[in-house]
């Protein structure tokens, strides 16, 4: 068996003295590792960095075997946000929420397609990836919840019906409630930032910290509870250094 | 083959990085032909440095003194501390003689595959270097990967608060490098880094 596709890299771990175990994201094939021979050496390493778009090709005898890969280079996004501390922590969450909260091998070509454009985007101008990058990346999280099954209903407000004035959600349901159908839960309740019903929002730093707190609470107990494994560690900086720039607000 | 004892050679051979079993086996077989003059001088260097090298509490080197000889050298600048990933890398830079200052090894950088969290890494006595005073200059000299540059970032941070200047090594076109084999990332951080030369 054998594809060749475009894939972004979403982890490399070194295997042996000089290979690697690479995790990519393809369109058509979902989440796929394979063994690239030569992966973790000098000439190998700078292609398989987590965020990287390649030209992969995956051959294996066994469709279920890890199967060796090679791949080209075609968009160095971890190279070109390397200096910027807040689009580097951005690049470095979105792949290990991907890498963790995904299923092997089912294709989610709406995922692949947003978080190639994410990292178009915060690659294009690093320094200004996070006014660009933090609505997209909150979006993106919130549409990789849909895709595995654990979407938020942000359509109307779970107590009232209304579709407007949603300011809340269910931490239980996952389901969006308004300011007035919020009540004397209100302290319960987590902060719904506009940003997520309108596209065109970029939200604020306290927006991106009720964000990054929203999303997190439902892929630490849903995606990653399921598995019995906390948020990755990058997640957990990334809210820890938005945190940061949202306390002197 | 040739015995149990030149099996477990041959197999303790092929363990070491840059051998597999064939070139254990000839590494072995160079080793048994003249046991005299390679394989016991070799057996004793190696049962003495395992007895005698251990990491320096100070900067996390290996050496067979604690503080190793680097931290011990008068003619070293102490102002000058250098953050490296790994003992290998203070190896090459010490190999280069481009740091006449001392080290800090960290044992790694922050990687969720590996489980490295900041907890793990070796930078108390960098901190009690920098409160003890005396450091005027401190010099990041991580890989050009995410994970070493997410630990530059997280390091810039956590120094922040000593009031002393963060440096990160260069990053760009190699020596003897042309422009078109280079890829697109690396060109982009050889502008980014450029300097004004006239």
């Amino acid at each position: 068996m054998e594809w060749e596709a475009p894939a972004l890299v979403l982890s490399a771990a070194p295997y042996g003295e000089s290979s690697a175990i690479v995790h990519l994201l393809t369109e058509e094939h979902g989440l796929f590792h394979g063994l690239s021979r030569g992966g973790s050496a000098r000439a190998g390493r700078a292609l398989w960095q987590p965020g990287n778009l390649v030209r992969a090709v995956w051959r294996g005898r066994l469709p279920e075997q890890l199967g060796n890969l090679s791949g080209e280079l075609v968009h160095g996004s971890a190279a070109r946000v390397m200096a910027a501390p807040l689009a580097l922590a951005m690049l470095a969450s979105v792949c290990a929420v991907a890498d963790g909260s995904l299923p092997e091998r089912e294709p989610h070509p709406r995922i692949f397609h947003l978080l190639t454009r994410f990292f178009a985007l915060i690659s294009l101008d690093p320094e200004m990836a996070g006014w660009n990058g933090m609505a997209a990346l909150l979006r993106w999280e919130a549409c990789l919840l849909g895709d595995l099954g654990y979407g938020l209903d942000l359509s109307a407000c779970a107590v009232t019906g209304a579709t407007g004035g949603l300011a809340w959600v269910s931490p239980r349901t996952g389901r969006a409630v308004s300011d007035a159908g919020a009540g004397t839960w209100r302290p319960r309740l987590l902060r719904l930032p506009p940003l997520f019903l309108d596209e065109a929002d970029p939200g604020t730093s306290t927006d991106w910290q009720d964000g990054l707190r929203l999303t997190g609470h439902f892929l630490a107990r849903d995606a990653f509870g399921q598995h019995h494994r906390p948020l990755p560690a990058a997640r957990l900086r990334l809210a820890d250094m938005i945190g940061a720039m949202a306390a002197p607000d | 083959m040739g015995g149990a004892d030149i099996d477990r050679l041959i197999a303790l051979l092929a363990r070491l990085p840059g051998l597999g079993p064939r070139s254990a086996r000839r590494a072995a077989l160079a080793l048994l032909r003249q046991p005299q003059t390679r394989m016991l001088p070799l057996a004793h260097a190696m049962e003495q440095a395992a007895r005698s090298v251990r990491t320096c509490s100070s900067c996390g080197n290996l050496d067979t003194r604690d503080p190793c000889t680097i931290c011990t050298d008068p003619a070293r600048d102490r102002g000058l501390v250098c953050v490296v990933e790994t003992v290998g890398d203070l190896w090459a830079l010490e190999r280069a003689g481009v740091h006449r200052g001392v080290y800090q090894v960290l044992g790694g950088t922050l990687s969720a595959l590996a489980g490295t969290g900041p907890d793990d890494l070796n930078l108390a006595p960098l901190l009690a270097r920098l409160d003890e005073g005396g450091v005027r200059e401190v010099i990041l000299a991580l890989g050009a990967t995410v994970e070493g540059a997410a630990t530059t970032h997280w390091l810039q941070d956590r120094l922040a608060g000593f009031d002393v200047p963060v440096s990160r090594v260069g990053q760009g076109v190699p020596m003897g490098g042309a422009l078109d084999v280079l890829d697109d990332g690396t060109l982009a951080a050889a502008l980014t880094a450029r300097k004004i030369c006239s």
